[in-house]
């Protein structure tokens, strides 16, 4: 199963930008969940108020589940300016049970208190296990439980839904 | 023991780090994961609050049978950091009674349900002793033990090496002083082998440098200006005295003049060459004030390093305590 990217980016867009305008967000701070957050998020700078650079935040050292699942071998840099005070714009590739989000925004306040956080995101699940949902979604999708969606990137972008079992 | 012994201690089935007790048998891989993951926790510094959640619920016992108040206590911030519950021991060592001491102690702590013991002493083997008969699921940290092994010590150096020169071929590294009586010593010229300098000089009297250290690869030099000349990193120890007997010295006056750290045996080394010392400094024994506290120096910067490397290894051993972790590669993980 394949799906069209392209269309679901240009929603983002045009849903960030009008988010930000209804809600008069301004010199926000795109941070990008690593790693496919970073590409969706790359992808987006374009359509959001903001002068910094892309920022990125990995949640590996906040991940609920290091008693069962151990520590991930692999850990990406985070790289968040000082964001006390200041619109963050919070994208992911994936919203699936909420948890990656979760252990998200409790690195970002370990960093300062944030303004707002809108959460944006490529490819909606629907399997939330936390109130969470995000303000920007690009499609939602419902697939079967053997079933996930795997984006590889950054150049070319590319998704695909792939059978786990 | 064995290279291979001692792999299959510190390692699980996977090839994760399960105890750190010593650089004998760990390869390069797993060395610089340290590294990397060091480099991780040092950027936790930027952060207004400094601390993770990865240890939440897990208790740590700081075991010190040796008093070190400095690793003590970077042990201590570290597994802090982490969110771990931490519980500091000072426990005096009884020589006759030492297996029965430790595995007392050992079945005691047990009991009070730890995760982690991050032991100290000053028997070489100890940690090893104590990681071969504690029960599954705990890990064991070797803060230093006898004259055989300070791991983390020795990968806090490699951090601040790397930090500072970037990579590690191509390097000539001396280490000075008194390497008869140093663990540290012991566990650099490892991690250094291991990690791929292109030479080691051990350097310092006779007395305090023995030519069996050549077969560990390294190249010994009873001449400072021999031993300095042309290299990237100069690394001081400090002169154990509490743990000499019989006169190896002739004064520490002489061993200033002769192998002591100054501006000009400094020279003798590259123009861009650090300075590192594991601390606790003797100046005017081993190294000059000028040279401690100069422009090469980067012994405080080893102090911030040695946080961060004690996070990494703890946090790696207690997840290798724990089941097999998953390795996505993609983006498609749990969300």
């Amino acid at each position: 199963m394949t799906l069209d990217l392209e269309p679901s980016l240009a929603s983002m867009k045009q849903q960030l930008a009008d988010y930000c305008q209804a809600k008069q967000i301004e010199n926000a701070i795109v941070v990008g969940i690593h790693t496919g957050g970073v590409w969706v998020a790359e992808q987006l700078m374009s359509a959001a108020p903001t002068k910094d650079p892309l920022a990125t935040l990995d949640i590996t050292f906040y991940r609920d589940d290091f008693t069962k699942a151990g520590l991930n071998p692999k850990v990406n840099q985070t790289s968040l300016p000082a964001i006390e005070d200041r619109h963050v714009i919070l994208v992911d590739d994936v919203l699936m049970s909420g948890r990656t989000i979760r252990a998200a925004m409790n690195e970002i306040f370990d960093f300062g208190r944030p303004a707002s956080i809108t959460l944006a995101i490529l490819y909606d699940l629907g399997q939330h296990e936390l109130p969470i949902a995000a303000d920007i979604v690009g499609e939602s999708l419902k697939l079967n439980p053997d079933q996930r969606v795997k984006l590889t990137g950054p150049k070319p972008l590319a998704v695909s839904v792939i059978e786990t079992d | 023991m064995m290279r291979s012994e001692s792999r299959a201690l510190q390692l699980n089935d996977d090839g994760q780090l399960k105890h750190f007790l010593t650089l004998d048998g760990l390869d390069k891989t797993i060395l610089t994961e340290i590294l990397d993951r060091a480099d991780s926790f040092l950027t936790m510094g930027e952060q207004s609050v400094k601390k993770v959640p990865l240890l939440r619920g897990k208790t740590v016992v700081n075991l010190f049978f040796e008093n070190s108040t400095r690793t003590r206590t970077t042990f201590e911030l570290a597994a802090k950091r982490l969110s771990a519950d931490v519980i500091n021991l000072n426990i005096e060592t009884s020589a006759t009674s030492k297996g029965e001491s430790l595995l007392d102690t050992l079945q005691n702590l047990q009991a009070m349900q730890s995760d982690m013991f991050v032991v100290r002493h000053s028997d070489s083997g100890a940690a090893h002793f104590i990681a071969e008969h504690c029960t599954p699921n705990v890990a064991i940290i070797n803060a230093g033990d006898g004259r055989h092994a300070h791991p983390t010590q020795a990968m806090l150096d490699m951090l601040t090496i790397r930090r500072h020169k970037g990579q590690f071929e191509g390097l000539k590294v001396a280490i000075v002083g008194d390497i008869l009586h140093s663990r540290v010593a012991r566990s650099q010229l490892q991690a250094l082998t291991t990690l791929g300098v292109d030479e080691v000089r051990l350097v310092g009297p006779k007395t305090l440098v023995p030519g069996f250290f050549s077969e560990m690869g390294a190249k010994i030099c009873h001449d400072l200006e021999a031993g300095l000349k042309d290299v990237d990193v100069v690394v001081m120890l400090r002169l154990q005295k509490e743990r000499m007997q019989g006169a190896l010295l002739p004064s520490e006056s002489e061993f200033y003049r002769l192998y002591g750290l100054t501006e000009e045996s400094l020279s003798w080394a590259k123009p861009d060459a650090i300075v590192m010392h594991p601390g606790p400094i003797n100046r005017g024994v081993e190294i000059s004030s000028e040279v401690a506290d100069g422009g090469h120096s980067v012994i405080l910067n080893q102090v911030t390093n040695g946080i961060a490397v004690r996070m990494a290894v703890m946090s790696m051993a207690m997840s290798g305590q724990l089941q097999k972790a998953e390795t996505d590669q993609g983006s498609e993980g749990e969300k």
